[in-house]
C-alpha cells in the first residue's frame, strides 16, 4: 500500500492543475476545463505517479516538450471501462419503448457520443440488426481520444469478457445469440464486419465541437458524470439540437436531466432507464 | 499541511460539516447500530460508502430509512449536500465530493476499482477531504479489506478529524487495523461510543 506522491487536496495542486489543462488546451486543443474536478483530479495524481512526476509542473513541462506522452496521458484522462449491452434493462427499454417509433422512419442515425472502446456502438448495431432496423441505420460513435477510437473500430475483446457480455445480452431481451456476432481468434472475440458497415467511428469533442447531424437516438452514457455543471450543459444543449422532433435520449444509470436548463426539453420516457424524448 | 497531533490528546472542538464514513464485511450490522441513535437535529451530512456487490439493486436506502430520524437517500451525480442528510455510494459507481458556485455537491464516477472496490472508501475519503479541509469527520468501521486507510490519512493531512472503530470491537478487524497502521488516528473506540462524539462534531463541543 504506497500512498501516492501527490495530495490532491494541497493548495498547490489546485493551481498546478488549472495550469496543466489550460497547456493541454492551448498545445492539443483538449479541453477538459469544464471536467469534474474531483475525479479528473485523482485521474492525474495517478498519471503523474505512472511518470514518475512529483507534481503537476513537471507532468506539465513533459507533456509540452514530450508529444509522444500526450496519448499515454489521454489514456488516463478519459479511460473508461463499459461492457457490451451493459445494464440490459437499458436496451430491453430501448427494445420496447424507442424500435417500434424508429421503425415508422425510412432511415435511421443514431448517435452515440461518447463511445470509449466500442462496446456500446457494437451493442446498438446488434439490437438494431435483430430488430430488423440495421441495414437502414448509420450509426456515428464518437469519442475524444482517438487510441480508443481505433479500439473500438477494431471490435476486438478479450475472449474473458465474453460471458458477461452474452449474459447482459440475453438479459436485453435478445432475439438471437450473441455468438452469432462475433468469430474467436488470437484470444479475442472479433466482431462481425458486417456490422461495421453501419458504423461510422469518429473524433468529436462535446467540449469544443458542434452538431453533425440530426438524429432519432442519442444515447450517451456515464459521460455527463466527468463533466462539471457548464459542461452538462453545453453537452445537452448539443444533444437538443442534434435530436429530430419526438428523438429519443439515453443517459446513464445514474446520470439524469434533474438540476439542468434542458430538462424541460425532454420528456421522461422511462424514467428507471433513464431515457427520454424530446418534445 | 499536516499539524502534530498525539493520538490520544483530544480534538480540536470545531464543528464539522460532514461526516465520511467507510465500512465493509460487517457494516450493515454496525451502521444499523450507528445511524439510528442519530438525532433529527443533527447537522453534518453524512456520506458513506459500503462495499456491496454490483449488478444488483442497492437496499441500503430501503432498509435504513425506517429506522433513522435522518433523510437517506442514494447518491446522485451533482446533487447539492444538505446538512443533516444521509447519502448512500450506489452499487458501481465511486462517489467523491465536488464543489460548485453553491457548495458541495455530490459526484459519481465509474473510473477503475480502487482494492477490487466501486465505490472505494479511498476515493470518497480523499476527494471530500479537498473539499471540507478541517470541516470532516472520517470514520472507518469493521471491514476484510484495506481500503481507506490512505482515505483517512488524507482526512487527517487536511486537518480533519478521524475515528476508527477498535479493531477487537469490530466483526471483521482488518480495515481498522490497517487504518491505524497506515498513521495517526484521532480516536479509537468501540460502536456504541461513536454517537457521542459524532454530536459532538456536530455542535461544535467539546467532547
Amino acid at each position: 500500500m504506497r500512498p501516492r506522491m501527490l495530495d490532491v487536496a494541497s493548495k498547490d495542486f489546485d493551481i498546478e492543475l488549472r495550469l496543466l489543462l489550460e497547456a493541454l488546451y492551448l498545445k492539443y486543443h483538449y479541453d477538459f476545463r469544464g471536467y469534474a474536478a474531483s475525479s479528473l483530479k485523482r485521474r492525474l495524481a495517478q498519471a503523474a505517479d505512472h511518470f514518475d512526476c512529483a507534481t503537476l509542473s513537471q507532468l506539465q513541462d513533459r507533456v509540452l516538450h514530450e508529444p509522444a506522452l500526450f496519448p499515454a496521458l489521454l489514456d488516463y484522462l478519459t479511460v473508461q471501462v463499459s461492457e457490451l449491452f451493459r445494464d440490459p434493462s437499458y436496451y430491453r427499454a430501448l427494445r420496447e419503448h424507442v424500435v417500434p417509433v424508429l421503425r415508422t422512419y425510412p432511415s435511421l442515425k443514431v448517435w452515440i457520443a461518447g463511445c470509449s472502446t466500442g462496446e456500446e456502438a457494437w451493442s446498438l448495431a446488434i439490437l438494431l440488426r435483430e430488430e430488423g432496423l440495421l441495414e437502414r441505420t448509420l450509426i456515428y460513435a464518437t469519442d475524444i481520444n482517438p487510441s480508443a477510437l481505433q479500439r473500438a473500430e477494431a471490435g476486438v475483446y478479450a475472449v474473458e469478457r465474453i460471458a458477461a457480455f452474452t449474459q447482459n445480452h440475453r438479459l436485453s431481451g435478445a432475439r438471437t445469440s450473441l455468438s452469432d456476432y462475433y468469430t474467436a481468434a488470437y484470444g479475442g472475440a472479433v466482431f462481425d464486419r458486417s456490422l461495421k458497415g453501419h458504423i461510422v467511428f469518429s473524433d468529436h469533442s462535446l467540449a469544443t465541437d458542434s452538431v453533425f447531424a440530426e438524429v432519432q437516438l442519442l444515447s450517451c452514457r456515464n459521460v455527463l458524470i466527468y463533466f462539471n455543471r457548464e459542461l452538462q450543459e453545453r453537452a445537452l444543449g448539443l444533444f437538443a439540437e442534434s435530436l429530430c422532433h419526438k428523438g429519443f435520449l439515453g443517459l446513464g444509470a445514474r446520470e439524469s436531466l434533474r438540476f439542468s436548463s434542458h430538462e424541460a426539453t425532454f420528456t421522461p420516457v422511462v424514467p428507471e432507464d433513464r431515457l427520454y424524448q424530446k418534445r | 499541511m499536516s499539524r502534530p497531533r498525539h493520538p490520544s490528546a483530544p480534538p480540536p472542538a470545531t464543528r464539522v460539516d460532514a461526516i465520511v464514513l467507510g465500512a465493509s464485511a460487517g457494516g450493515v450490522e454496525a451502521l444499523s447500530r450507528l445511524l439510528p441513535t442519530l438525532p433529527r437535529d443533527f447537522r453534518p451530512a453524512l456520506l458513506i460508502v459500503i462495499h456491496i456487490p454490483r449488478g444488483h439493486p442497492s437496499l441500503l436506502v430501503n432498509v435504513f430509512t425506517p429506522h433513522c430520524a435522518l433523510p437517506v437517500h442514494e447518491a446522485g451525480d451533482k446533487q447539492p449536500i444538505e446538512p443533516g442528510t444521509v447519502y448512500f455510494a450506489p452499487p458501481d459507481y465511486h462517489l467523491l465530493v465536488d464543489r460548485d458556485a453553491h457548495g458541495p455537491t455530490l459526484a459519481l464516477s465509474q473510473d477503475a476499482p480502487v482494492h477490487f472496490s466501486r465505490p472505494a472508501i479511498d476515493v470518497l475519503f480523499e476527494s471530500a477531504a479537498d473539499v471540507y479541509g478541517a470541516r470532516l469527520g472520517g470514520v472507518l468501521l469493521t471491514g476484510a479489506n484495506t481500503d481507506g486507510a490512505l482515505g483517512l490519512q488524507a482526512v487527517h493531512r487536511a486537518g480533519g478529524v478521524t475515528l476508527v472503530q477498535k479493531p477487537d470491537t469490530a466483526r471483521v478487524a482488518t480495515m481498522p487495523a490497517a487504518a491505524l497502521a497506515a498513521g495517526p488516528v484521532d480516536f479509537v473506540l468501540p460502536l456504541e461510543q461513536m454517537p457521542a462524539v459524532f454530536r459532538a462534531w456536530g455542535d461544535g463541543g467539546a467532547i
